[in-house]
Order: C-alpha cells, then sequence, then structure tokens
C-alpha cells in the first residue's frame, strides 16, 4: 500500500498539480522544454551504459518511453534495461551489474556551462597576449574586476603572500564555474546544474584534496596530536578533529546543494501556486512574487559562488599557515 | 489498522509542516539580529556603510543556507512516499 502526500489531498483533487516541482529540480534522462496539450517539445538525451559482458552501449532515451506521452517505464524495455518512474535506469535482470554514463539533463548542463565558461576565460587571455600593456576591452575588461577582487580579497587575505599564487588558479575555476553554473540554471528551460548534490560533492571533494594534499606539518599535527592540549583531553579532540576534517568540505557541499535546489523550489511553487488557484488574481500576484524572487536568487547566486570560494581559501589557508613559534 | 496507518502519515505531514515553520522563525529571528546590528553600524558611522552591507548580505546568506537545510528535511518529509 503506497501512501504518499497526494493521497493526503481533498478527494475532489484528481491531478496531481506539484509533481512538477520535484521534475524540474531533478535530473532526468530528457530534456523536457514545455507541453502544449499533447505535444511535448522534449530534446532527448543519449542513454550511454558500459557492462563487462556487452561493453559500451548507446542508446537514445526515446527508446525507452512511450512515443506520445514521454512518460518513462518498464513497459517500454529496451535491450534489457528500462528507465523507471523515478527516472533511475535499471536492468530487467536483477543481478546484471553496469555503469551508466548516459548524457542526462544536468550532464549536458554541464557541458554548456564549461563550453561557456572556457570560451569567456579563453578570449579574455587571448586579448591579454595580443594587446600586452593596454586597458582591457571585451571579455577581458569583464573578468578583469573579478580575477583581481579573488586574487586580492579572498586569497591573499586567506592563504598568505608566501603561497597564495599557487591556489588562486584552483579559487577562480571554482568561483567561475559555481558561478555561471548558478546563474544559467536560473534561465527558463535550463537545467538545475549546481543544486545537483553530485555536482557539489565533486566540488567539495575537489576542495577536500587540495587542502589535505597541501597540508603542511603543522596543520597535520594540528589534527593528530594537537599541541597544547593534555593527554586524556587528546582522546576526545582528536577524533572530533578528525571529524572535522570531513565536516567541512561536507558543509561546502550541502550549502550549495540547498541554497541553489531551494531557490527553484520557491521560484516553482509560487508558479505551481497559480494552477492550484486557476484564478487571474493570484496569477498576477505571483508573477510579480516570481519575477522579485528570481532577482534575490541572481543574488543569491553570486553568493553562494563567493562563499565557496571564500571557505575554500580558508581551508587552504589553514593548511599552508606557517606558524612562528614561540 | 488503516486508521492507524492514515494516522501517522498525517501526523508525519503535520509535523512536516510545522517544522517548516519553526524554521522560519529562527531564520527570521536571526537574520533579523544582523539587519538590526547592521543598521545601528551604519548608524555610528555612515562612512562604513557600504562594508557594512556587504557583510551583512554575505552572513545574511550563511545563516538562510542554514534554514533552507531544514526546509529540505520538511520537504523530504512531505514529498516523500511511505510504502507499507
Amino acid at each position: 500500500m503506497l501512501i504518499s502526500s497526494q493521497t493526503a489531498t481533498a478527494a475532489g483533487d484528481e491531478e496531481d498539480k506539484t509533481g512538477f516541482i520535484m521534475h524540474h529540480v531533478k535530473d532526468s534522462h530528457e530534456w523536457h522544454f514545455a507541453t502544449f496539450g499533447n505535444t511535448h517539445i522534449t530534446l532527448p538525451l543519449p542513454v550511454i551504459i558500459y557492462s563487462s559482458d556487452r561493453g559500451l552501449e548507446f542508446y537514445m532515451s526515446t527508446q525507452f518511453q512511450n512515443p506520445e506521452t514521454h512518460t518513462f517505464g518498464k513497459a517500454y524495455a529496451h535491450n534489457g534495461y528500462y528507465i523507471d518512474e523515478h527516472d533511475h535506469l535499471k536492468a530487467l535482470d536483477e543481478n546484471r551489474s553496469f555503469i551508466e554514463l548516459s548524457i542526462t539533463k544536468n550532464v549536458a548542463m554541464l557541458f554548456i556551462v564549461l563550453a561557456i565558461v572556457i570560451w569567456i576565460i579563453l578570449s579574455a587571455a587571448s586579448h591579454y597576449k595580443k594587446h600586452p600593456g593596454q586597458a582591457p576591452k571585451g571579455a577581458a575588461s569583464f573578468i578583469e574586476p573579478i580575477v583581481v577582487f579573488i586574487r586580492d580579497e579572498i586569497a591573499l587575505p586567506n592563504i598568505g603572500h608566501h603561497k597564495y599564487k599557487k591556489f588562486t588558479p584552483y579559487l577562480l575555476t571554482i568561483f567561475f564555474f559555481i558561478w555561471f553554473g548558478n546563474l544559467l540554471g536560473l534561465f527558463p528551460g535550463a537545467a538545475n546544474l549546481t543544486g545537483n548534490i553530485a555536482v557539489t560533492a565533486t566540488l567539495a571533494i575537489f576542495t577536500f584534496f587540495v587542502t589535505n594534499l597541501n597540508g603542511n606539518k603543522d596543520y597535520w599535527k594540528h589534527v593528530v596530536a594537537t599541541p597544547g592540549v593534555p593527554a586524556p583531553l587528546l582522546l576526545i579532540i582528536v577524533p572530533v578533529e578528525i571529524i572535522g576534517l570531513f565536516t567541512k568540505p561536507f558543509a561546502l557541499m550541502v550549502r550549495l546543494f540547498v541554497a541553489i535546489t531551494a531557490g527553484h523550489i520557491v521560484i516553482l511553487s509560487f508558479i505551481g501556486l497559480i494552477f492550484v488557484f486557476e484564478s487571474y488574481a493570484v496569477g498576477l500576484a505571483s508573477t510579480v512574487m516570481v519575477v522579485f524572487i528570481n532577482m534575490i536568487e541572481l543574488l543569491v547566486a553570486t553568493i553562494q559562488a563567493y562563499v565557496f570560494t571564500l571557505f575554500s581559501a580558508m581551508y587552504i589557508g589553514q593548511a599552508v599557515a606557517e606558524h612562528d613559534h614561540h | 489498522m488503516l486508521t492507524s496507518i492514515l494516522l501517522s502519515a498525517g501526523f508525519a505531514l503535520m509535523g512536516a509542516g510545522i517544522g517548516a515553520g519553526i524554521v522560519a522563525i529562527g531564520a527570521g529571528l536571526g537574520i533579523g539580529r544582523i539587519g538590526g546590528q547592521a543598521m545601528e553600524g551604519i548608524a555610528r558611522q555612515p562612512e562604513a556603510a557600504g562594508k557594512i552591507q556587504t557583510a551583512m548580505l554575505i552572513i545574511a546568506a550563511l545563516i538562510e543556507v542554514v534554514s533552507l537545510f531544514a526546509v529540505v528535511v520538511c520537504l523530504l518529509i512531505a514529498l516523500g512516499d511511505y510504502t507499507f
């Protein structure tokens, strides 16, 4: 027996009016733009599966769905695989092991963000090469204040003037990637890239490796044998410090994921209100609120990119800090 | 038995709703405090208004994210499917 929040709603409602919120926020095997009556405007995406006996297999997502309603299900299984109602790829044989390497909606969005960021940065770099010593124009003039801000306000004060140059490229990369990912995800029809916990987990893992692989002896001594602490307390302090090594990137991951996903859910909920109430007055009020909250989300996008970069710089600074011993 | 199952599902949804409301109170208190102190700081020293405003926005974003942690938990409860 399946009880979901939908059954708890009033018995008069036939359709599911709020399912579209989670559908828009989650990853998917096809890129759905709009639905007019019975026509769906979607971009089908490739499904790539690697299994040890069959090797690499390429399919399109259209082979796993109903051609009219574009719903996935076990009934549309193809070649031993099917996509269930939670948009997970599964094998008909329960014991079959495979690796899914599909280009899902978020992966396609990742490639788009990558292309845009690389294009902007490379055109700025080529401008500097062609016009050395002159005032920047175009893409270079766009990114120069940002790069100077990150180098002088984030990297230099937190990492120290000896080592900041080594880590500034990493900080710039994550700042631009997160910033453009957040901003581009706010367009209608775009995918929620940084609101995918796998993407933010990967970014947090990068920060984890950059901090801990560059930790100097003082840093590790502080974690494993904290100086100035009596021996019985060390039994408590050392596990706490080791857990602290992991909670810092965990907080980075959850902070970015939650901020972006919750923003999208709020915007989608206001739009959903229009369909729940089905009135013009609510439509007008909702539209005004949606525009207002979209502006706030632009601000949140920039602030979250800044906060991720700032905290990464702080953790790197803690790892490479040179303490002068008294 | 059916009533007891429906009752537990109902309580879970009620818990999610009340939780989201309490989270809103927490976020409102925290960010309101920051805003108030920022106003005081700007009133004392209007030349530092730019710096105070920047710092205020950043800290407000951090606190808001903590409230969003809890909102996500409430959403997971409310939109989850309880299979028996």
